[in-house]
């Protein structure tokens, strides 16, 4: 189940400056360390933030991902609302959605 | 008897990240009411702090999870998310060793608790301290229950390991205070974030106010995550709280749903037995 790697992947990027400064410069040299498929491997080097969480990454590990992506909030919320009208519910996970449609 | 002080509060990070697109009434009520909680916690004079919180996959990863770990580093350091999205600075955390390892190791003869030397502090310890404790000169010790990455540990289970924490503060003799943090309902970081179940969180913390443990454990996570979301997992460490301080009755000083920091914002604080 690569879900783990994509996720063990944005877990030592939002702790380790670093990392994050050679993923950015070289994503590619990063992501051979983790056991990705493709659509994981493409959403991550896009960054696809909408597929990612419908691939059922953890929302606690993406918010974090996507600041780092640069997305403010309303723009991180709104691009898993459109992932969900283009692929459907979440695949996998704790981050199943209920109705997508929060407080508003 | 040396547990001084015990309380619950909200940790989500829109809180201080978020502020600024709040509605000035929410924000005002919500940093008097942290004010007076800070105020209550100063005035029990502890020497230490215990903060019960679900972390976010900041120190702790599917590759090694445990179900209960406690801190005791000579200094800790967050906020692990960068600064400006969570509103808060960077800043070094005094922790206490010797003091952490005593209450570790008497927590041990109940739980069989992981402890850790290093711990970086995500929103789930700052947000609270950022308002409890905001010159950081009070010393910390983190205790972290996984309420992110099934399987979770059962809620009778953090009702015992706040009772073990109860049992190890009132065998020695330093005053300690006890915050949990998190909850209640809530849908975080995802696309129903802002999205709060108020009957839910109010009838969970007339329980809580109650301390009466059956129907503080009366829950299946599968109605919990129906009905409060994955943030509502977090009630582990609100109920871990109410184990720590048991013979004691609770008093809600603050609850509103406040949908742009995500979650009802809660203080509340047991008057110790
Ligand atoms: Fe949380």
């Amino acid at each position: 189940m690569s879900l783990y790697y994509t996720q063990k992947l944005l877990y030592q990027l939002n702790r380790d400056q670093s990392l994050q400064e050679k993923f950015f410069a070289d994503k590619e040299s990063v992501l051979t360390d983790y056991e990705l498929n493709e659509e994981e491997h493409a959403a991550i080097v896009t960054p696809d933030i909408g597929l990612l969480y419908i691939l059922g990454v953890n929302g606690q590990i993406l918010m974090h991902f996507a600041a780092m992506c640069g997305y403010a909030w309303p723009e991180y919320i709104q691009s898993m609302r459109d992932a969900l009208d283009e692929h459907g519910n979440v695949k996998a996970g704790l981050y199943v959605t209920t109705d997508g449609k929060g407080a508003t | 008897m040396s547990l001084v002080f015990a309380g619950i509060c909200s940790h989500a990070p829109g809180i201080t990240g978020r502020i600024h697109m709040a509605d000035k009434d929410d924000a005002r009520t919500l940093q008097s009411a942290m004010n007076e909680m800070r105020e209550n916690l100063e005035r029990a004079k502890p020497d230490a702090l215990i903060v019960i919180a679900a972390e976010h996959f900041a120190n702790f990863f599917m590759d090694n999870m445990p179900s209960y770990c406690m801190g005791m580093a000579g200094h800790y350091n967050g906020p692990i998310e960068d600064p400006q999205w969570l509103g808060i600075e960077r800043t070094r955390i005094p922790g206490v060793p010797e003091l952490s390892r005593r209450i570790i190791t008497s927590i041990m003869q109940d739980i069989d608790l992981a402890y850790a030397e290093e711990w970086k502090f995500d929103h789930g310890i700052m947000v609270p301290l950022h308002h409890l404790t905001p010159r950081y000169d009070l010393p910390i010790i983190p205790a972290n229950i996984n309420c992110q990455g099934p399987p979770l540990t059962p809620l009778h289970r953090a009702y015992a390991f706040g009772q073990a924490l109860g049992r190890a503060c009132a065998e020695i003799p330093e005053r300690i205070a006890i915050v949990g943090t998190g909850g209640i309902s809530h849908w975080p970081a995802t696309p129903d974030s802002g999205k709060i179940n108020e009957a839910w969180d109010r009838d969970f913390l007339e329980r809580w106010c109650d301390n009466d443990r059956d129907a503080l454990l009366d829950y299946s996570d599968e109605q919990v995550y129906l009905d409060a979301g994955q943030g509502g997992f977090e009630i582990r460490n609100f109920i871990a709280v109410a184990g720590a301080a048991e013979n004691s009755k609770g008093t809600v000083h603050y609850y509103r749903p406040i949908p742009i920091f995500a979650v009802g914002c809660t203080a509340a604080t047991m008057a110790i037995a």
